[in-house]
């Protein structure tokens, strides 16, 4: 999680931002998973043999944040492309030069 | 049969514009996805008033999805609360899609008109959900539906100056981050009492009483993600670029109502939930949110006073404005709240309208507008000139308008809190204000040069005037603003004082 936060602050590089906030949001649902854990128990699938179950309720969750996810990464490409095209560039320093070349 | 919708008002007024929004996505025409999109917000609006009708019989409507009972299930909740904003977002809303046509047109390609007014119906539906809903985690998929709507409306930007796609990317990551925050605290909040609904959350957070490490990190994780998303001060970098380099429509719609929806649930949360802990909240009211709130009015209206860009002097005005709003969440009582919710009314209409005529002139100059690019258009443009000086005067809180309203219940609640310190700095920051915004009247009246009228477009004109009228009306008869704040701040202080 701190991995990823980390390269979001230090990276100067959009694509390894997106990259970066993928890795931190990835982290964040593992850390959600981890929470459904029941000791002792399977998979919620009604069976004789079992005695406890994990919860399953962090899963759904968790589903339904991973499709947020994605389509903030594809989000994030997206703009990066354009980006890209825009200023055939996509490193921070060397948009900040060429946006203060353009100011004067 | 109509009835059969009207039960499911509550979902519809979400729903409605979620699906009419994937029709529309692909048309291509000029006009059809304006027209749909304004049949659609009527019928958002006529949902709304069924919804005031059946509370102020009621009182309360608990929404439950697919009959799945809470906290099982996801529910919606409409009380006293929230009603209030809910009308006034569907007619706000309605107003500036009215608005929005010829400036979409003027700014975007036509053929994107579609996809545009599939992203804006997206982003009411979404903001729209963050009002009602009662689930943690539902709130934080609408909070992020809406951020990715308005990201990629933000980015549409980039026909007119390529710094929209660097202000969307910048709000992309910062928003990701912020509401990454917001879900890592609901994974604490739910790994401590297994529940995700609101009510229910403050009955399970009561075996808790003395508080526990992890309750307590996830309610900051919580409150830090959706500060990130509210602006407000130390983490409202996003937002200036968001709004300044965004399509017209879009800052309107953005900055009158976007963040505003965002500040109701904070403060829903705080008075709702968290204030199981009166020790934990007073300790965040009084040293995290009560010093940010009047650094963040006084700093925002400082850096207002020294752009040149008219779009960026008003976002940043906005976090000043947000300050005020926060200022008056952070004082624990029901004047405070009350005063609050006043606030965060009136100044969703005086930014929308600030924010459509700036638009207007924007589209007339056919560049960003500028401080010396505004000489002479009071003489120019007459109609809209005159509807931004008394949104501006109304910003800076000047009697007969409704910002003179907001300023005097935050006085008045301040003042029996004893905060004189801080009525002196909103004082202060008020006349700062004016300084401001007579930079922008005396390049608009007072240039030496005169200029003829021109024509000004009705389409254009109406919807800015209706918003202008409605300010004067409500600096003079105040009392629905009022009494539907005073009627949030019953619902939620009730709770504090138990």
């Amino acid at each position: 999680m701190v991995g990823g936060l980390f390269i979001i602050i230090t990276s100067q590089n959009y694509l390894k931002k997106v990259v970066g906030l993928a890795i931190f949001q990835t982290a964040v649902f593992v850390f959600f998973v981890s929470l459904a854990k029941v000791l002792d128990g399977t998979a919620p699938i009604l069976t004789k043999m079992a005695n406890a179950y994990s919860n399953p309720l962090p899963h759904v969750l968790i589903l339904t944040a991973i499709v947020v996810g994605v389509a903030t990464s594809a989000l994030g490409l997206a703009l990066v492309l354009q980006i890209y095209k825009n200023y055939e560039t996509i490193e921070e320093k060397e948009i900040e030069s060429l946006e203060l070349k353009s100011d004067k | 049969m109509f009835d059969i919708f009207l039960d499911d008002a509550p979902a519809l007024v979400v729903v409605l514009p979620l699906l009419i929004s994937a029709i529309i996505a692909f048309m291509p025409s000029k006009i059809w996805p304006w027209i749909i999109s304004i049949i659609t917000l009527l019928l958002h609006l006529f949902l709304s008033l069924h919804l005031l009708k059946e509370i102020s019989v009621s009182g309360l409507i608990i929404y439950e999805f697919g009959n799945w009972e809470p906290p099982w299930g996801i529910s919606f909740k409409i009380d006293g609360v929230n009603i209030g904003l809910q009308l006034l977002f569907s007619i706000f809303v309605l107003v500036s899609t009215f608005y929005s046509r010829k400036i979409f047109l003027n700014e975007i390609d036509y053929r994107d008109s579609g996809k545009a007014y599939s992203l804006w119906l997206l982003a009411v539906g979404s903001l729209n959900g963050i009002i009602l809903t009662n689930d943690i985690f539902n709130l934080f998929v609408f909070l992020e539906i809406s951020a990715l709507a308005s990201i990629s409306l933000i980015a549409l930007g980039a026909g007119q100056n390529r710094k929209a796609l660097l202000a969307a990317f910048n709000y992309l990551i910062i928003g990701a981050i912020g509401a990454t925050f917001y879900v890592i605290g609901v994974g604490f909040a739910y790994a401590m009492t297994g529940t995700l609904n609101m009510n229910d959350l403050v009955i399970q957070l009561a075996q808790y009483s003395d508080g526990q490490l992890a309750i307590f990190a996830g309610m900051s994780f919580m409150l830090i993600g959706l500060m990130v998303k509210a602006a407000i001060f130390p983490v409202h970098i996003w937002l200036p670029p968001a709004y300044s380099y965004a399509p017209s429509a879009v800052s309107t719609l953005l900055a009158a109502l976007a963040t505003k929806t965002i500040l109701y649930f904070f403060v829903r949360l705080l008075y709702e939930v968290f204030i199981i802990y009166p020790n934990y909240l007073s300790l965040f009211l009084d040293f995290v949110l009560y010093p940010l709130s009047l650094l963040a009015i006084f700093i925002g209206t400082v850096i207002a006073i020294y752009q040149d860009d008219i779009k960026k002097l008003l976002a940043f005005s906005s976090i000043a404005q947000i300050g005020y709003i926060t200022l008056a969440f952070s004082l624990k009582d029901h004047s405070g709240v009350s005063s609050g919710f006043v606030h965060i009314f009136n100044h969703a209409l005086i930014k929308g309208g600030l924010f459509m005529a700036v638009g207007y002139f924007a589209i007339l100059y056919k560049d960003r507008v500028t401080l010396n690019s505004l000489k002479g258009f009071g003489y120019k443009y007459p109609i809209t000139s005159f509807a931004l000086l008394i949104c501006g005067l109304s910003l800076i809180g000047l009697p007969l308008t409704n910002g003179f309203i907001s300023k005097l219940y935050l006085f008045q609640a301040l003042y029996t809190n004893q905060m004189y310190f801080s009525i002196a700095l909103v004082a202060v920051s008020s006349a700062l204000a004016v300084v401001y915004f007579w930079k922008i009247v005396e390049q608009m009246w007072f240039s030496e040069i005169k200029f003829k009228s021109e024509k000004e477009d009705a389409y254009i004109y109406l919807p800015i005037w209706i918003v202008t009228i409605s300010i004067i009306v409500f600096g003079i008869y105040s009392t629905p603003i009022i009494e539907f704040s005073n009627l949030s701040a019953d619902y939620l202080i009730s709770g504090y004082q138990n």
